[in-house]
């Protein structure tokens, strides 16, 4: 694997928040290509990935990304998902995939009406997604939340539909990977936590993969998600899966990973 | 800043430049409310506030969202239809919220 081989791009809306995380992750992380879109340019800069960031995009007004929606990026972005591009919307960038309707649903307040920023545990319900391809199904991850509106809802014909398709990439789950009601975190439809598109080339996730990426902050369980989305493009363009997350990692932060074992 | 704030605004609304279209406004006045499906935890803590105010026979509280907005078109037919879109189209989410509104002449 070469480094820089995926270029992703970050979008940026005015209230955006984890848009440098991501990018982060993307670049020094995985010393990958990685590039900010400003919301008003209708141009996605060739990117291969399209991250949807969290945040606040415009204060929440209205509904948690019902404005984001209107902002020129999202037309090319609508286009780049409907032609089969890769598009993972993390927290407040799951809300615009809702809003935008690419993916179903909506994200209600959380039932407690608190704000909620902590780790939890997810459970892998589907590893043959784009994103979760370096997960076993049914492995437990460890990756924080931090958010007001994250509790999914959708009709029972889509729930249906969305667990027929195998569309519920990740549940909230106990330690064990027990699914139950004192693990979700904000009252979530089946503890849902992320779904793909019916194509699977387009996921949302509340919690924050790219927060669990660096050592230095504790868990790396998130570089699974940003790992399945290059073996994507790895296999996709050499035809060979790969080991990736070590070596570049190494390489991109100048052999620091060596101080946390 | 101080300069402005002694400058009293001609145009507070930024609707003046409007009238010029049609000649006919209308205001639709909109309510959006969460379906009685979805679970309202929002309008369950204001109820919680109302039994500790102790105003007796008030329940089953629920929050919604009141917009208000001018239309330029010369027929209420116009107006509506054009507030009907922008419900459908960005004011409401139809998964979770129903709308009702009216639309008056100005």
């Amino acid at each position: 694997m070469t480094a820089g081989a995926v270029k992703f791009g970050v979008v940026v809306f005015p209230g955006s928040n984890c848009d440098h995380d991501a990018y982060y992750a993307a670049k020094k992380v995985f010393g990958q290509e990685a590039e900010f879109l400003w919301h008003k340019e209708a141009d996605l800069k060739g990117a291969d990935v399209i991250v949807l960031p969290g945040g606040f995009s415009y204060g929440d007004y209205l509904r948690c990304g019902a404005i984001a929606r209107f902002s020129p990026v999202m037309k090319e972005v609508v286009r780049f998902a409907q032609a089969g591009g890769t598009v993972i919307g993390i927290c407040n960038g799951f809300q615009i995939l809702l809003e935008s309707g690419l993916l179903p649903g909506v994200l209600l307040r959380n039932a407690s009406l608190r704000f909620a920023c902590k780790y939890v545990s997810l459970r892998v319900e589907n590893a043959s997604t784009r994103f979760t391809n370096s997960c076993a199904k049914g492995e437990v991850l460890r990756i924080p939340i931090a958010h007001g509106d994250g509790n999914y809802f959708t009709d029972q014909a889509t729930l249906e539909h969305l667990n027929e398709r195998e569309q519920i990439v990740f549940r909230y789950c106990d330690e064990r990977g027990n699914i139950t009601d004192g693990a979700n975190p904000n009252g979530s439809l089946q503890n849902i936590a992320g779904i793909v598109s019916e194509r699977g080339n387009v996921l949302g996730m509340m919690p924050h993969p790219e927060r669990a990426s660096d050592p230095a902050l504790g868990h790396t369980d998130g570089r699974k998600i940003f790992q399945s989305i290059l073996n994507e493009f790895i296999s996709r363009t050499t035809g060979e899966s790969m080991e990736l997350a070590g070596d570049v990692y190494l390489s991109a932060t100048g052999g620091r990973r060596q101080h946390h074992g | 800043m101080k300069a402005n704030m002694t400058t009293k605004p001609s145009n507070p609304h930024g609707l003046n430049h409007r009238q010029k279209g049609t000649g006919t406004m209308y205001r639709s006045r909109i309510r959006i409310t969460l379906r009685p499906s979805i679970l309202d935890p929002q309008g369950k803590a204001v109820g919680h506030a109302i039994e500790t105010l102790g105003v007796g026979r008030v329940h089953d509280v629920r929050v919604g969202k009141y917009i208000e907005m001018m239309v330029d078109e010369s027929t209420p037919e116009g107006a509506r239809s054009a507030t009907e879109e922008v419900c459908k189209k960005l004011l409401a989410n139809p998964v979770m919220e129903d709308y009702t509104f009216e639309v008056e002449k100005i």
